[in-house]
């Protein structure tokens, strides 16, 4: 049925049309021109966009906004798996409030509601214990300008998530544009960044780290402008960083530190950038990097390498089997806590010292290096670690 | 007609082709043109490794005597690509060493290389002449060593701003005596901590070296040594320094000041760590034959910088801290008129208040006093419309404009309007632009501009800006000379990347992060598009634990005729036929 190029097409399962097709340029200048003059700014609109988006996941027309012309749709047959549909249903269920952390999926989906849910059944990451932390957020950030997605989320999303399996990302869009207002002073940018927000918390949030009231980046967000959202509820005195910005090379931000000689390992200058070290683990055939400024207590370390190298513990290396996933996850976990591996750093003299010994801002300014390693290698470790801090202290 | 024509004279007239654009618009003549030239072919450069497979290079050129490849994407320099993602070169040379027996070349960028595959480098071409790491990780001095030892005819050690783990500098004497074929060393980026051994190592390897003329040193070779150095090596070209600060006691000084004035062809100077201004004089003897001066390593203060530069008439590069402020931009404008290339760098990018007097004047005052002035690269906290509009109108002939506004979406200071007019005029009056980064507040308005004039453009880097997929699209259907495009933090979608999914062909690469490019997109997007790779980079877990339309944290396509690639690591999907298939 679909050509060689994607066409737009009319059951009701329209994709966006490659190339300079008269027909796809049209709808995209209109779609342009709706877009530049934001009509769909305001509560009326953004329903309007909802209803006819709706609408023609029945109709298949392309009346009204022109926008579902070019909506995307999931056009194979049988894509639709039943469990998917079960999540439909319960995510439909979940608490309007929850709505606005995900103004990119369209509130009538019902995904938005509870992404906490859907990822905790469909995933066994321990998310749980952040999502707490992550409601906060989400209702310090938005509580100006998304407030358009309670009004006029709900009844649609109700009505018509269930059995539909369809996910129009550009009403998502839309919506997301018309939290934000025309970017002219400086105040009001802002509020420009509000859209990168909710994505900015979702994707942070996933990687498992807690929130400690104040959110930090630990990929490429733009941690800046959620902070001065989040005023009321934290006054950090340093600048957040958000990671590669401004865009400087790692070696560059050596020699801006004060003390002369820089160590080669850490990235950045102490105190307000941030600070990669390189992490490796016994057997992986790579290693990763982490910035230690992104967490303030070892759990969060812990829990964020756990995630990091799961992959490796049963060799599930490439493989993107869901449950072999889970299976290493909770196999790793297992392991770290029954103590087949344990997490060890290599310090500013070169000595390789057990993790945890010593208080965490001690740790970060003297952790050159992480390696997971098997206990029986580590087994030397712990004595001398614990002399070491009784020596500083 | 072409079988009547000597091949010997066809391979001849290709020999003076050097050219990579005009070597390939011959091998399209006609068939036989396409054998002939393939056979002759000798260097090759591969911008993106995993564009093509090894074996394919092999099969259609047999008889390479140099190869350049460039691994992971240009936003890995700033920690944007997690570790792991790939572009590793062993493989590469593991294939090159088997059928390339007479390389003579490698220059890799951003690559991952191991000690095993330099020692294979250093062991499988017996007449290796040239290496260089740009930007590239993943050995030690180990490997350095097998390259000194085994390589007898080695000319270039270039290994700059790689990420070398350091074991000390013995690699150095590994260097045998009867090599003397050195032309250019750049250890640059090793460490700082050297023993005394590795440094008469190196003072040995520099005074047998009668054609080295290119020598950057690290932050180990403390100032006392570099007179030594100097003297051993007057024919050089480019210095850069280790370490320029010490107790310099006047003996030294004019040591270093004699040695320096025996340097009669120094056209290029970096390194200058610690520099203390005192010693900055040593210098002045050589600074009117300077056109490359590179300070981004020295926290030497303007009016410093200021006498510095103005010794320094022919300069034609300059690298050089903000410190330098608005008013040594000025002087700089005044006494330096063959200025081509000029970069600032932020001494101090995270503090919240500005620490220097940088603004939007001193890239003017250069603007209007440089009439060469073609590449630029400026970081600093504060912009105008007014500034951009006069800078465009000085400039026509900019080829390289990047300005990097610290905080983003930082709107004009003084209107508070967007830079959307600003950068328009950039791009309307530059025509010949090639290279652009965008900064500051931006509206869709700003890529319309782009879109509409920047006919030329090769490479554009976005960031926290645009307010919809319009601005996407703008780029993507109107630069028709594109071939690099890197985007973070935008509101950019499914649609214009879909609308646009032909024009991806016709580039290197695309690059997203953090936008709003839903898993569904990408994976309809690899399954229409089989010569591209759509890799998803998610650390958060295999995209399908999520909703289709959760957009993916990280998106990077690019055009390959080798297929998706098999050494992905795990958090890395690439969208094609199968893995929808495997996924729905």
């Amino acid at each position: 049925m679909s050509p060689p190029l994607l066409g737009v097409e009319e059951e009701g399962q329209s994709n966006i049309s490659v190339g300079a097709s008269s027909a796809s340029l049209d709808c995209l200048s209109q779609t342009g021109s709706g877009l530049k003059e934001r009509n769909y700014l305001g509560l009326s609109d953004c329903s309007s966009v909802d209803s006819s988006t709706v609408s023609s996941l029945s109709e298949g027309n392309k009346d009204g906004l022109n926008l579902k012309a070019t909506e995307l749709r999931l056009g194979l047959p049988g894509f639709q798996s039943p469990e998917r549909d079960s999540e439909l249903c319960f995510l439909s269920s979940a608490k309007l409030d929850e709505k606005p952390l995900f103004p990119l999926l369209p509130s009538k989906e019902g995904v938005s509601s509870s992404p906490q849910k859907t990822v905790i059944s469909g995933n066994k990451r321990g998310f749980s214990d952040t999502m707490d932390g992550f409601s906060e957020t989400k209702n310090a950030v938005f509580t100006e300008g998304n407030w358009m997605f309670n009004a006029n989320g709900a009844d649609s999303e109700t009505q018509q998530s269930a059995g539909q399996g369809k996910f129009p990302v550009n009403s998502g869009i839309n919506v997301i544009l018309s939290t934000r207002p025309t970017p002219n002073s400086g105040v009001k940018a802002f509020s420009v960044n509000e859209h990168s927000g909710p994505q900015t918390a979702m994707m942070k949030e996933l990687p498992s780290k807690p929130l400690q009231g104040q959110p930090r980046a630990t990929t490429a967000t733009n941690l800046g402008h959620m902070k001065s959202s989040n005023n009321s509820s934290s006054a950090p005195a340093a600048k957040a960083q958000v990671v590669g910005w401004p865009p400087i090379r790692s070696f560059r931000k050596n020699s801006l530190a004060t003390t002369s000689k820089n160590n080669d390992e850490v990235d950045g200058k102490p105190g307000s950038s941030a600070l990669f070290v390189k992490v490796s683990m016994d057997g992986a055939p790579y290693l990763r990097k982490v910035d230690l400024r992104t967490y303030s207590a070892y759990q969060e370390l812990s829990s964020a390498l756990e995630k990091m190298f799961s992959c490796f513990t049963i060799g599930q290396c490439g493989s993107h089997g869901a449950s072999g996933r889970e299976l290493s996850e909770s196999k790793l976990r297992d392991l770290l806590h029954g103590s087949e591996y344990v997490l060890t750093y290599e310090d500013k003299d070169g000595d390789w010292m057990l993790v945890g010994d010593v208080p965490w801002e001690m740790f970060i300014e003297s952790c050159k290096r992480l390696k997971i390693m098997k206990s029986s290698d580590a087994i030397g470790l712990a004595p001398r670690a614990v002399e070491k801090s009784r020596n500083r202290n | 007609m072409a079988y009547s024509f000597p091949v010997e004279v066809l391979e001849h007239i290709f020999s003076f082709i050097d050219s990579d654009n005009d070597r390939n618009a011959v091998s399209l003549v006609c068939k036989s043109w396409y054998e002939i030239e393939r056979w002759c072919r000798r260097k090759i450069f591969i911008g993106n490794c995993y564009a093509v497979t090894p074996r394919i290079m092999i099969r259609r050129f047999p008889e390479l005597r140099s190869v350049s490849l460039k691994g992971k994407p240009h936003f890995a320099d700033f920690n944007l690509v997690p570790e792991g993602w790939g572009g590793y070169v062993d493989p590469w040379v593991l294939a090159m060493g088997r059928a390339y027996p007479f390389l003579e070349e490698l220059r890799l960028k951003r690559m991952v290389v191991s000690d095993e595959a330099l020692e294979m480098v250093s062991k499988s071409f017996k007449n290796f002449k040239v290496l260089v790491l740009s930007s590239c990780e993943g050995f030690t001095t180990d490997g350095l060593a097998s390259i000194a030892a085994n390589c007898r005819n080695l000319r270039e050690l270039d290994l700059r701003e790689s990420d070398v783990e350091d074991l000390g500098g013995n690699w150095l004497s590994c260097f045998p005596e009867s090599c003397t074929s050195l032309v250019s060393l750049n250890i640059s980026c090793l460490g700082s901590d050297w023993s005394l051994q590795s440094l008469s190592a190196l003072e040995r390897l520099v005074g047998r070296s009668p054609n080295l003329r290119r020598l950057r040193l690290n932050r180990a070779v403390p100032l006392d040594k570099l007179a030594n150095l100097l003297r051993r090596a007057p024919q050089l070209v480019e210095l850069g320094t280790g370490t320029f600060s010490s107790e310099l006691r006047p003996d030294v000084f004019s040591n270093l000041s004699g040695a320096f004035s025996g340097c009669k062809e120094l056209k290029a100077l970096s390194g200058f760590w610690d520099a203390v201004p005192s010693h900055l004089p040593a210098v002045y003897t050589i600074c009117s034959g300077l056109t490359s001066l590179n300070l981004s390593d020295a926290n030497i203060q303007s009016s410093d910088l200021v006498k510095l530069i103005s010794e320094c008439q022919n300069l034609q590069r300059l690298w050089v801290f903000d410190y330098i402020e608005d008013s040594g931009l000025e002087a700089l404008a005044e006494s330096c008129k063959n200025l081509q290339e000029l970069r600032v760098f932020p001494s101090d990018p995270y503090a919240m208040e500005p620490n220097v007097t940088l603004t939007e004047q001193g890239l003017v005052a250069v603007s209007e006093g440089c009439p060469k002035l073609e590449s630029v690269l400026y970081f600093c906290r504060q912009f105008t419309n007014n500034a951009l509009f006069t800078i465009a109108k000085n400039r026509p002939n900019l080829t390289r404009f990047r300005l990097c506004i610290i905080e983003p979406r930082t709107p004009d200071y003084i209107t508070l309007e967007p830079l959307d007019a600003g950068f328009g005029a950039i791009v309307q009056n530059c025509k010949e632009l090639r290279r652009l980064s965008l900064s500051g507040l931006l509206t869709d308005r700003v890529f319309e501009h782009i879109g509409t004039h920047a006919k030329k453009l090769e490479m554009l880097s976005i960031a926290f800006a645009g307010d919809s997929d319009l601005g996407l699209y703008h780029v993507l259907s109107g630069c028709k000379s594109l071939r690099k495009l890197e985007i973070r933090d935008c509101p950019f979608g499914d649609k214009a990347l879909l609308a646009n999914a032909a024009k991806l062909e016709t580039m290197r690469s695309l690059w997203m992060s953090s936008c709003l490019v839903s898993f569904e997109a990408c994976k309809l997007l690899g399954q229409k598009m089989p010569r591209l790779n759509v890799e998803v980079i998610d650390e958060r877990g295999p995209p399908d634990s999520r909703p289709e339309s959760y957009p993916v944290e990280k998106l990077y396509i690019y055009r390959s005729v080798a297929g998706p690639r098999l050494d992905m690591p795990a958090f890395v999907w690439t969208m094609d036929e199968e893995l929808a298939l495997r996924l729905s």
